[in-house]
């Protein structure tokens, strides 16, 4: 590459967002402690972490909202905390949970915020995008929970931003809703806008992000695409199946059944034992209706990462 | 846009919402006009002594409501909208979009000094017909003017101030009115103060905004004498209000 700037590693140039050990403390408590994140431009990236692991304080940070007790920040090329000024026309935030007006109406909200930006997009267009053109005249007042969400993604687009925050975006949607409101995501991705969301839905990560960042105790713990995230992609599969009535399985599938009946194997040679364990069933006529073969999900791989349920990793 | 660009459109939204709401619209309207008729049924057959002059109470009543129409447009819807405002998240949204603060300040103000205007020139009309009460003109008018102006302004900027010690939403009409009703009978706005009134009331209510507001608005019906003491002591009221509201005043719900 030419034209990159002496000293600034082609991450710099790429990058949407670089933080390097950021440290926030409300009183004695670190929310924030020594975090270090870099996301790219276009991707779309997700923050997982349990509540109270300091997500939305550093995004409240990277959003100009909140101040810093040490370490860099870079959003866009400026520092939120000297230079929000500069920020602010080229970001979208949707906060975890925001008002609008409600006596406006659908359009006269987006119109409205549409107008503080230097470059807007259309009004309709924004509307239509998230879904919401069949209530374009009706007021804030009237729209369901899910439908003010929308709006609230909407308001957050109307200033054609480059980088957009999505707080829990999802929270409290109906399945098809969330749907929908991926689609809307996929979309902006598609334009080249930086997605930066946090949440706590595994389904949410797992369908929209390009990268995941886990993080607890107010540092990231696991960073990777989400099928890669802990050492997913290269952890043994396990096999498990029901015991057939009457049958004494060979001492190597055997392992302690659960009270269920359930035999849970993690073996070596993943291909041979599956092949001898359906091969054995077949030579005793017993079918293994119940067979499954597991890998671990992003949320056995999050759950092992935040130390719950079970307390501590396992 | 400019900023001023973005503050006409800004006054434009916040009257759209504020006509749209059925109980800010009804009670900075209908509860000085309804005063108006209740005191002046009550108590507007007598006369009030002032500045030396004889009176007759239904015109004192024109004024001293003029006067409270104004400082509940300003300081009561002001107060009470924006601390909802800050409540529900719009300002902390507002505070991150790249809307300057002044315009958001600037068309709260310009926008509480309108419906002002318009709420006196209501009363005044009303009072004018139905109470026939002089109506101020020429250089009486001016001055008239100058003290609604600075009065307006004022209250806007104490508006802004209090939203600073109401903690939540649901606290903030018993707080502003906790703030004003009491001050608004010791100023003399409901029953006029006499010689005879005790003394403390009387000092209150030089200390206060309140009765040097009124007496300033009065001048303009009851041909009293106007003085610009009072119009300073507003204005030295609305700067403290405005240094208090550049301290203090949060975009972020108080939690």
């Amino acid at each position: 590459m030419t034209g990159i700037a002496k000293g600034e590693g082609p991450a710099e140039e790429e990058a949407a967002i670089l933080v390097r050990g950021l440290r926030k403390s409300y009183g004695d408590v670190a929310a924030v402690d020594g975090l270090d994140l870099e996301i790219r431009r276009g991707e779309i990236f997700a923050l997982l972490g349990p509540n109270g692991a300091g997500k939305t304080t550093t995004v409240e940070i990277l959003e100009g909202f909140r101040s810093r007790d040490a370490g860099s920040v870079t959003v866009l090329g400026c520092d939120p905390g000297s230079q929000r000024r500069r920020i602010k026309s080229r970001i979208g935030i949707v906060l975890q949970s925001t008002g609008v007006d409600p006596y406006l109406t659908v359009a006269e909200t987006v119109a409205m915020y549409a107008s503080y930006y230097p470059h807007p997009r259309s009004v309709d267009e924004v509307i239509e995008l998230v879904g919401l053109a069949s209530k374009h005249g009706s007021r804030v007042l009237k729209l369901s929970g899910g439908q003010q969400r929308r709006l609230d993604v909407a308001i957050a687009l109307a200033g054609d931003p480059e980088l957009l925050f999505l707080d829990e975006p999802t929270t409290g949607f109906d399945p098809s809703a969330r749907h929908e409101a991926w689609e809307v995501v996929r979309n902006l991705a598609t334009l080249g806008k930086t997605v930066v969301l946090t949440t706590h839905y595994m389904d949410e990560a797992q369908n929209l992000a390009d990268r995941v960042a886990v993080v607890a105790a107010g540092r990231i713990v696991a960073e990777g695409s989400p099928s890669s995230l802990g050492g997913r992609d290269t952890a043994s599969a396990r096999i498990r199946y029901q015991v057939p009535p009457g049958l004494r399985p060979p001492v190597e599938f055997a392992d302690a059944p659960d009270p269920a009946g359930f035999v849970e194997l993690v073996p070596a040679d993943f291909t041979a034992t599956l092949h001898a364990l359906t091969g054995w069933a077949l030579a005793h006529g017993a079918t293994l209706d119940t067979l499954q073969i597991l890998r671990p999900s992003l949320e056995d791989v999050y759950l092992t990462l935040t130390g719950g349920p079970e307390g501590g990793p396992r | 846009m400019s900023t001023a660009a973005l503050t006409v459109s800004q006054i434009r939204y916040v009257n759209k919402a504020f006509w749209r709401n059925p109980s800010s619209a009804f009670f900075t309207f209908a509860f000085p006009l309804m005063f108006l008729v209740i005191f002046t049924s009550l108590l507007g057959h007598g006369q009030v002594p002032l500045a030396g002059r004889v009176v007759h109470q239904s015109t004192y009543y024109v004024a001293a409501m003029a006067a409270f129409a104004v400082i509940t447009a300003c300081y009561n819807n002001i107060a009470i909208s924006v601390t909802f405002q800050r409540d529900a998240g719009i300002l902390k949204r507002t505070n991150g979009t790249p809307l300057p603060a002044i315009a958001y300040f600037t068309a709260r103000v310009v926008h509480a000094l309108l419906v002002a205007v318009l709420l006196v020139t209501i009363t005044v009309t009303f009072g004018a017909l139905v109470y026939h009460a002089d109506v101020p003109t020429g250089a009486t008018l001016l001055r008239f003017i100058a003290m609604l102006l600075v009065g307006a302004a004022s209250f806007s900027a104490l508006g802004f101030a209090i939203t600073a010690a109401i903690p939540n939403a649901e606290a903030s009409a018993a707080i502003v009115n906790a703030s004003i009703l009491p001050l608004l009978f010791l100023s003399g706005i409901f029953i006029p103060l006499g010689d005879n009134s005790p003394s403390w009331i009387l000092w209150i209510a030089r200390i206060f905004p309140v009765r040097h507001f009124a007496n300033g608005m009065q001048s303009g019906f009851l041909s009293t004498s106007f003085n610009w003491t009072d119009v300073l002591i507003v204005a030295a009221w609305g700067l403290g209000g405005l240094a208090m509201a550049t301290r203090y005043f949060r975009w972020e719900p108080r939690t």
